[in-house]
């Protein structure tokens, strides 16, 4: 589907591309031994590094290197034997030395790509570059009616800025490349992919133009923290810039902020100086060399991708590649659904998994990771409906109330006395007490009345409170009633 | 290449540093003969030369991901000119 | 008793270990002579306090024969650029005025494992830059030597000037420098004394308040030969908090007479033969040509053909690095904050326009623009390349000869308020040191004799790459052969 903007005077389409800041999941910062742990108490966690002393010196995490040439690899990216730390200069509470210390002209990663899927299709979306850098401080500006507060802890945290091409064209496919992108970043354990807390966001370039023409001028919307306000930013962005088109004036470039609460778009007066960042090479730091070997040993340790997993999904257990999808679009639901898979049903497991579960996930509004569900508690109630003890639909009712409990499923069912009854004798038991005390229906259906079968099954299973196994129940009555 | 009083202004902008207007005139003036000076460079002849990035031939040494820093927050603080419940204070920043 | 005036580090060393006196009694001794002849303005923070102590536990592991350090209870200055733990450290600006580090240079550290005795913080140019120590924002410095032809006050040359100063005037035994462009080895000479600033990567700049971060390297300030071997063992290391830390092995440069001067070439660069050179210093320099004649070596004519290149290259990187090295001096987090601050951008403006003396807005300036849009390939882009020229020059000279011999300044120590109005004319002072400087190579400063004011003039060595030992060894020739 092609995704226009109509305007005025004709179509517009939409060019897009994103710029990816992913925190890499370290214990320390890029350039000190300070930790990155989240959430502790301000300027706790800052090096001098990390706040600008005076004869502060960086020096590299080698770990932080391992992790973006990993992300590089699984971009399908060229690794660059040489690259080279630059400073980018600029003034901010929050930038402590004076310079983000980041890759300009030399970046770690070069080129490579990324598939997504949209509309059943698939789309190769180019990624220009991947570098290494810095994240900035945070400032605090409503805790104070006449300043500001400065926090450096997460001054210093190491980031993988991701740079794509241009080759986006509608809000969809910025969210898909994004998602794709996040689930990549977590099955390689790169970057957690948080983006409430600012460990994932984007910046949206967005320009518009008639079909063939050349490129529109482009604004760039800042610091984007969740996929939903990405899709909103786009649309916004680009309908104000056809109507500013067509009005007959001239987009500027810019860069600007999205403001969730009205899904607006604004221009940034803090940054509305023109950008004169003056990079030069870093002399603290000597260029870094990385040799063949090195990247090799890293190739060979990379674990499975999402598309990887997918395909040997669909062929080792036979499932469709709807549900393939579905499982790998989180590493937590992929590795979930190994751990119970196995020695059982596919079939079963994936319903469960992605039916039931999910919807029980969903009423509570948290993710399989948050619910922090023991796969063990799903495997022992689908044991229990393969072996007969209890139905499928017994399951289904009691599943809610059972998750909240700390109990297997054995347990669970043997205090609701929920066993089924699959005793042959029993059941018969059963049958011939329902046939006995409703002798009319039954004449009716031996006089040609077929449709009474089924009023049949229901007695028999209200009589044993719905305890009896159905597909037994269905086969005593046929033979029963079989002339 | 010669500069003048606007550049002046938007170099001093970039530098963060407030130049008294009456000033203006003499650091162009200080400005351009430096760089006049320097602009002696444009004669050498530097078509197959690299740029020299480091002055050490040796690898950029690394470091293992270890937790190692020890500064407690009253030290990051102890020469901060304003500071309050942990953080470092400025003028408002308007974004 | 010990005249306490006419010892050197060798001499208080051998002192101390006979008993002949303590260190206490020595480092009173100077803390007496500084506050005597306060008048030069050698010092910006003085720790008497802290010397006296440390001289005693000096003394303590004297009297009870403890391992000793190398520099054991020897009190010496510590130039201003060397973050010291509780020590107030300025850079000689009023921007860093109340600055009290929570943590310790390496170089610093490394001395105080040896045993020195810290006096106080020499006076310097501001953040190092200038070359007669008349920016600081707490003062010149003046030169203890004087010429004998008239009274005036001379600049002590820069930017470690007060390192040089106290040295010179006996106020401490020995002094750290740090060395951008020339910052130790032209004080040395102005001063009459040995300056010797290793290769880059030698000393680790982790503490060291960055100037131009690809050129600064600390180094000592001393009377003797011996003496520079001796603080350089000590101001040495691998450091891992430096990524341009070199990791080679770490010679005894105390071993550096194991250098044989005999049958090794003296390259002597033609280039060097500037416009400017006074003819007195002509005279020294071939003086201490024939010195080493004299000592078996063989003089070459080696050419360093983008020598004239030098000064503007240096004078648009350097400045470029301080460009970004001190935007952290902003206000915000320690230091000199301006009262005006409605906004942000006042806050930043007027911190920076009132912390920062003329000299260092003048290079923040320059540096600011050959960094910016549009400029960057034609000024520091270019640097870069001849930077390389310059560097190429030295490896090929160095393939025909050993070591290299210069003059260390065109001219000796003049009167203070001559040559600053012009900030080029006052660049020039750097112009034989800067070389070495943006090659990262070893060079040395010795005096080699005296002018018709009786102003030191001092001879250059410059050596290859981590062979400080030759470049000892070949100040010790000259030391040697002078005859004061």
């Amino acid at each position: 589907m092609e995704y226009f903007i109509e305007g005025k005077t004709g179509n517009w389409e939409l060019v897009l591309g994103l710029e990816v800041h992913a925190q890499i999941s370290a214990n320390s910062k890029l350039f000190s031994g300070a930790s990155t742990d989240w959430g502790a108490d301000p300027n706790c966690q800052v090096e001098l590094v990390d706040s600008g002393m005076p004869g502060a010196l960086p020096v590299i995490n080698k770990h932080c290197i391992d992790q973006a040439i990993l992300t590089g690899i699984s971009l399908n990216a060229e690794i660059n034997k040489k690259s080279i730390f630059d400073r980018k200069n600029y003034f901010y509470p929050d930038l402590p030395q004076g310079y983000q210390i980041s890759q300009f002209e030399f970046p770690i990663v070069g080129k490579g790509h990324l598939n997504i899927e949209i509309d059943g299709g698939k789309k190769s979306i180019g990624i220009t570059r991947l570098h290494l850098e810095q994240d900035a401080g945070k400032s605090l500006h409503d805790q104070d009616i006449d300043n500001s507060f400065i926090d450096l802890n997460r001054s210093g945290c190491a980031l993988m800025e991701i740079v794509s091409e241009p080759d986006m064209s509608s809000p969809q496919e910025a969210a898909e490349y994004v998602k794709k992108l996040r689930n990549i970043l977590r099955f390689i354990g790169t970057c957690d992919g948080n983006m409430e807390k600012g460990n994932l966001r984007a910046d949206v370039n967005v320009s518009v133009r008639k079909k063939g023409d050349e490129l529109g001028t482009r604004c760039e919307i800042k610091n984007v923290n969740s996929i939903k306000f990405i899709q909103q930013a786009i649309e916004f962005e680009a309908k104000r810039q056809v109507d500013l088109i067509e009005k007959g004036e001239k987009i500027i470039q810019e860069t600007r902020l999205f403001d969730p609460s009205n899904f607006e778009t604004r221009s940034m007066r803090s940054k509305e100086e023109s950008h004169d960042y003056r990079y030069f090479p870093d002399p603290d730091l000597p260029p870094l060399v990385l040799n063949e070997e090195d990247i090799e040993k890293l190739r060979l340790k990379l674990p499975e991708l999402p598309d990887q997993k997918k395909s040997r999904f669909i062929e080792e257990f036979r499932i469709s590649a709807y549900d393939a999808e579905i499982l790998v679009t989180e590493k937590y639901v992929a590795d979930f659904f190994e751990q119970i898979v196995k020695g059982r049903d596919p079939k079963i497991v994936i319903s469960w998994l992605t039916v039931e579960l999910f919807s029980y996930l969903k009423k509570k509004n948290i993710s399989l990771e948050e619910s922090k569900i023991d796969p063990k508690k799903i495997s022992s109630l689908i044991d229990l409906i393969i072996s007969n003890k209890i139905s499928n639909r017994q399951a289904k009712e009691i599943l809610d109330e059972y998750l909240e409990t700390d109990v297997n499923a054995d347990t669970f069912i043997e205090k609701k006395g929920l066993v089924q009854i699959s005793n042959e004798s029993e059941i018969e038991g059963l049958v011939e007490k329902v046939l006995m005390e409703n002798p009319k229906m039954l004449e009716q259906y031996k006089s040609g009345k077929e449709k009474l079968f089924g009023f049949f099954v229901g007695q028999v299973m209200k009589l044993s409170n719905g305890k009896a196994n159905p597909k037994m129940v269905n086969e005593t009555l046929k033979r029963k009633l079989s002339p | 290449m010669s500069i003048d009083n606007s550049t002046v202004k938007k170099v001093a902008k970039l530098a963060r540093i407030k130049i008294d207007p009456k000033e203006e005139h003499n650091l162009k003036c200080e400005l351009n003969n430096i760089l006049e000076w320097v602009d002696k460079l444009q004669k050498v002849d530097t078509k197959n030369t690299e740029p020299m990035l480091s002055v050490s031939n040796e690898p950029m040494p690394l470091r293992e991901d270890n937790v190692t820093s020890k500064i407690e927050n009253d030290q990051i603080l102890s020469n901060a000119p304003e500071k309050k419940a942990g953080f470092f204070v400025v003028p408002k920043v308007v974004e | 008793m010990t005249d306490f005036s006419k010892l050197n580090i060798t001499s208080a060393l051998l002192g101390l270990k006979n008993k002949d006196f303590k260190s206490v009694e020595l480092t009173e001794y100077f803390i007496n002579q500084i506050d005597k002849k306060d008048s030069l303005n050698c010092f910006i923070t003085k720790t008497f306090d802290k010397a006296i102590d440390m001289a005693k536990r000096s003394d303590e592991k004297i009297t009870k024969n403890q391992e000793l350090g190398l520099l054991e209870g020897i009190p010496i200055g510590m130039k201003d650029l060397f973050c010291t733990k509780d020590i107030r450290t300025t850079a000689g600006s009023k921007i860093l005025n109340s600055f009290i580090p929570f943590y310790e240079s390496t170089v610093s550290k490394n001395l105080w494992d040896s045993g020195a005795v810290l006096l106080g913080k020499t006076n310097m140019d501001e953040f190092a830059m200038g070359s007669a120590n008349t920016t600081s924002f707490f003062g010149n410095v003046i030169n203890p030597l004087k010429s004998k032809n008239n009274d005036k006050d001379l600049v002590p040359g820069g930017s470690s000037g007060g390192s040089a100063s106290s040295v010179a005037a006996g106020l401490c035994l020995a002094a750290t420098g740090s060395d951008t462009g020339g910052s130790i080895r032209q004080p040395a000479s102005f001063c009459g004394l040995v300056g010797l600033k290793p290769t880059y990567g030698r000393c680790s700049r982790f503490g060291m308040v960055a100037f131009a971060s690809s050129l600064d390297q600390a180094g000592p300030i001393s009377l003797t030969v011996e003496d520079s071997a001796r603080m350089l063992q000590s101001m040495v290391s691998y450091d891992s908090k430096d990524s341009t830390s070199s990791k080679k092995k770490i010679e005894n440069f105390l071993n550096y007479k194991k250098y044989d001067l005999k049958g090794k070439k003296i390259g002597v660069p033609k280039e060097y033969l500037i416009d400017g050179l006074n003819a007195e210093i002509k005279k020294a320099w071939d003086l201490g040509i024939s010195w080493f004649k004299s000592v078996g070596s063989e003089i070459v004519e080696v050419s360093l053909p983008n020598t004239d290149s030098a000064l503007p290259t240096y004078y648009i990187i350097a400045p470029a690095e301080a460009s970004a090295n001190l935007a952290r001096y902003d206000g915000i987090r320690y230091g000199f904050r301006a009262e005006e601050k409605s906004d942000l951008t006042q806050l930043y403006e007027e911190t920076r326009a009132q912390g920062f003396g003329k000299e260092v807005k003048r290079r923040l300036m320059i540096g600011t623009y050959v960094l910016s849009a549009g400029y960057y390939d034609a000024y520091y882009l270019k640097a870069l390349k001849v930077r390389k020229l310059i560097s190429d020059d030295f490896l090929k000279a160095f393939k025909k000869c050993d070591l290299i011999l210069t003059p260390t300044t065109p001219n000796v120590a003049f009167p203070i308020g001559e040559k600053q109005t012009d900030p080029i004319e006052m660049y020039l002072n750097d112009v034989l040191t800067v070389p070495a400087s943006l090659a990262g190579l070893p060079a040395i400063s010795v005096s080699a004799s005296l002018n018709s004011d009786s102003l030191p003039i001092g001879l250059q060595i410059i050596g290859k790459p981590f062979e400080e030992s030759s470049i000892l060894s070949a100040a010790s020739v000259i030391e040697d052969s002078r005859g004061f």
